[in-house]
């Protein structure tokens, strides 16, 4: 159990501490941007923007998935407080790094998006992927939590499908040089793996605390399926 | 594996030859050339014996083959480089390629010419007469640059190694040196780096071999001591560091179309009508135009069209891409 001190000071000041580091990569592509503090973007700023987003993306979408895992590995919930803005902040940096590509490499040329769209797999699925996202950030509130009950898990499980699409977007636009690629998909391996093998395992105790019961068929099959969705609810 | 760093030399922008004065130096050399091209072989065997990149070069400007577009500054074609010898970031050339040693520099000429054999650069360097080329770069990742070489043209080197009949294309090899060129230690592409162009290509008066940049010696980044340049083609093609020139029956395989065909061609001119596979060449964002600046429309052969399309007349360019 968390103090009451303990679960004010993480909201009233490390919650803001972690918003602002977050904000710190905007900003320093935002200071690159307009040239402020010497910060500079380098000879291609469009590029150096537009990659600075995605990446970040990438990260935060990495970020929040690796929430679940800590809060296994330390037993803790502390780490869940700060899950749904991680993944505002991957919705955050999306919508930069697509409006980056829109208005500003692509001088708002709507038409040349549809022909990408349509033309380019990458831009597809990196589309996509933002759309995807779309709906996750709308029901991040607590009453939309509420409100869509057992629905609501359902729906942002959406978010292992767009990170692999995140980085295969990634993947399929380098030139020859795969391993930062290769690195996102080492690491969502693992946090999707792990949360295969978490799930493997607690059906697996679930059969085995019933006993040959499990094996028996029919009703151990639902007990099964129980666990899960109990499972689900945690 | 840790790599020690020594003080790296870099350049500063505010050591860079300020425009009047290397103005007044082409003025200079209009009043007496000779003189000033003899000087300027002694400048540049000290500066390679030395192996300083930076050291000045005397050259004529050509106006003819110069494109009359606003060169980039020169921090932007010092700090913004695909050279993935040295990293395949754009700035890693610049970061990682200070201490690669450009003197002594051997080319070895082979295949099928009437001259062969391993020349030193000033060797090579000795009878030519340096220019100043002022070319538009499409690199095949969509942005461009305006580049102010000086070289000379690759044909007059090749001529006075008698090429055979035989000599159908000619191909370039970049040193491969795994202590010098840490990228090439990776599996990135396959090392070394090939480049090739077909006879009568190579022998336009368009493409060029550079030895300088903005009136001094190339940094090592932009490819030192000797690169290709063939401006109606892709950056790709322009080969850096090349320790080898080889005569050719058939076409050279080449890197990049080694690494993906289906991307990358042989021929690899800027074709606005044949896109990448993965993206569109139909526009370019030119360097150095800041944030806002629109993109600007490629132009078949880069612009080039006029003097280098007879080249390809009745070839299918969407074949031989």
């Amino acid at each position: 159990m968390e103090s009451a001190a303990w679960v004010k000071t993480t909201r009233w000041v490390i919650k803001p501490l972690v918003f602002v580091a977050c904000l710190l990569p905007a900003l320093r592509l935002a200071a690159g941007a307009f040239g402020v503090a010497g910060v500079s973007l380098g000879a291609d700023p469009v590029a150096a923007l537009l990659h600075g987003c995605g990446r970040w993306t990438l990260n935060f979408l990495m970020i929040t998935l690796c929430v679940t895992p800590l809060r296994d590995l330390t037993h803790s919930v502390f780490w869940l407080r700060f899950r749904r803005m991680f993944g505002l902040y991957a919705f955050f940096y999306v919508v930069l790094h697509f409006s980056v590509y829109l208005f500003i490499d692509q001088n708002g040329k709507w038409n040349v998006l549809w022909q990408d769209i349509a033309k380019r797999p990458y831009i597809t699925i990196g589309v996509l992927a933002m759309l995807m996202l779309v709906p996750l950030a709308a029901t991040s509130t607590a009453r939309a939590m509420r409100r869509l009950g057992q629905r609501w898990t359902r729906l942002h499980r959406l978010i292992y499908a767009i990170a692999i699409l995140g980085v295969w977007h990634f993947w399929w636009q380098v030139k020859s040089d795969i391993r930062q690629p290769l690195l996102y998909a080492a690491g969502l391996t693992l946090l999707l793996g792990y949360r295969v093998w978490k799930r493997r395992h607690a059906i697996r105790r679930a059969l085995g605390a019933r006993g040959l019961a499990g094996a028996a068929g029919v009703g151990g099959a639902t007990d099964a399926r129980g666990q899960r969705e109990t499972l689900r609810k945690a | 594996m840790t790599r020690q760093k020594l003080p790296s030399p870099r350049i500063l922008p505010s050591q860079i030859t300020p425009q009047e004065r290397y103005l007044s130096r082409r003025s200079l050399l209009a009043a007496g050339l000779g003189a000033g091209l003899a000087q300027s072989f002694g400048a540049f065997s000290r500066a390679s014996a030395a192996g300083a990149a930076g050291a000045a070069l005397a050259y004529t400007h050509d106006a003819k083959f110069s494109t009359s577009d606003k060169p980039n500054s020169y921090e932007d074609v010092t700090t913004y480089n695909n050279y993935y010898e040295f990293g395949t970031g754009k700035a890693d050339p610049a970061a990682e390629s200070q201490h690669l040693r450009t003197s002594p520099w051997n080319v070895a000429i082979g295949g099928d010419a009437e001259v062969t054999g391993s020349f030193t650069l000033e060797d090579i360097l000795k009878p030519l007469a340096l220019e100043e080329r002022i070319y538009r770069l499409r690199c095949v990742e969509a942005w461009s640059m305006v580049i102010p070489w000086v070289g000379f043209p690759l044909g007059d080197l090749l001529k006075r190694f008698k090429p055979t009949s035989k000599a159908k294309y000619v191909e370039f090899k970049t040193l491969y040196d795994l202590k010098q060129m840490p990228g090439e230690r990776t599996s990135v592409l396959d090392w070394p780096y090939v480049e090739g162009l077909r006879m009568d290509e190579a022998m336009h008066p368009l493409a060029f071999l550079a030895v300088g940049l903005y009136g001094k010696t190339l940094p090592n980044q932009n490819g030192a001591p000797l690169r290709l340049v063939v401006p109606w083609k892709y950056g790709f093609k322009g080969i850096k560091a090349i320790v080898s020139i080889k005569f050719v029956e058939r076409p050279p395989r080449t890197t990049w179309a080694i690494s993906a065909p289906q991307e990358y061609g042989f021929y690899a001119n800027v074709n606005p009508a044949v896109d990448h596979p993965r993206w569109s060449q139909a526009s370019e964002r030119a360097i150095g135009g800041g944030l806002f600046a629109p993109r600007r429309a490629t132009q078949p052969f880069n612009g080039y069209a006029d003097q280098v399309a007879s080249l390809y007349t009745g070839m299918d360019l969407r074949r031989f891409f």
